[in-house]
């Protein structure tokens, strides 16, 4: 068992469904539209192989290690550019809560499992942030952050 | 989006977030050890930052981890500054960084 500490891990409360926010985290579709433009394909069975697509370019592959629709969703996580695609992959786990109060969902992202002096590590702590906030933008207001022509039009429609 | 600069409208606080960005997944023992305050002190500003979710925490085996969540200070940038203009700030920001890390070396010559 590993018993490293986990390297990131990151929350966001978005104001939808379990459902909803599995369906969004896989299927090509909807991760187009706030993961910067990538598709996240897989048939999402456990020892299923998992691809982001860039353009058409595969950029990270995995295997799926859990999936338990619409609560737990994890997968190996390896970079395929020079540098990166040799290493030992690391792993990403995805959880969803609905919140007692009924419309709120908490999802918390953890990325663990680093190799030492891994390479992978720098380039994705800036990322997940993006990521999940145009999630929360997508389930709560039906619109992309990379379409949207001023950040003051997401404001006005903001909830606070 | 009022809790978060409730959170960050203490200079304890923004210390606790340096800190876990020093140092990410830290434990409240860690914690107290880097401050000059007490554990219970601590433990009220910690309450405070994750009610904010400017904190996650992460039960490994029997330790109870601390880890910075930037999400929602991400979203308070995306608020108000278009991705274009992140570029723009960004440029300005590693100016800023620069013309006072030189300032600063000149001053310990």
């Amino acid at each position: 068992m590993n018993t490293e500490k986990p390297k990131f891990v990151y929350v966001t409360l978005i104001k939808t469904t379990p459902e909803k926010l599995w369906t969004a985290l896989t299927s090509p579709e909807f991760t187009r539209q706030y993961w910067m433009g990538t598709s996240i394909e897989s048939d999402w069975k456990v020892g299923s192989h998992m691809v982001y697509r860039r353009n058409g370019e595969a950029n990270v592959d995995g295997t799926v290690l859990k999936s338990e629709p619409p609560h737990l969703l994890s997968y190996t996580f390896r970079h395929l550019d020079e540098a990166s695609k040799h290493e030992h992959p690391s792993r990403v786990t995805f959880e969803i809560e609905l919140l007692p109060q009924g419309a709120t969902v908490k999802l918390t992202v953890t990325h663990d499992e680093f190799p030492k002096d891994s390479t992978v590590n720098p380039k994705i702590s800036g990322g997940w942030p993006i990521v999940l906030s145009g999630l929360k933008t997508l389930l709560e207001t039906g619109r992309s952050l990379e379409i949207t022509k001023t950040s003051c039009d997401e404001a006005k429609s903001g909830n606070s | 989006m009022d809790k978060v600069f409730k959170a960050l409208a203490d200079a304890s606080r923004r210390k606790l977030l340096d800190d876990l960005c020093e140092k990410n997944g830290q434990t409240l023992g860690e914690l107290c050890r880097h401050l000059d305050m007490t554990r219970q002190a601590v433990t009220k500003h910690l309450t405070i930052l994750e009610a904010a979710n400017l904190i996650a925490t992460v039960w490994h085996g029997r330790e109870k981890l601390h880890y910075l969540n930037p999400v929602p200070i991400h979203e308070i940038s995306e608020r108000w500054f278009s991705k274009y203009q992140h570029q723009h700030l960004q440029a300005l920001g590693d100016l800023k960084n620069r013309l006072e890390t030189n300032k600063k070396q000149k001053t310990h010559q």
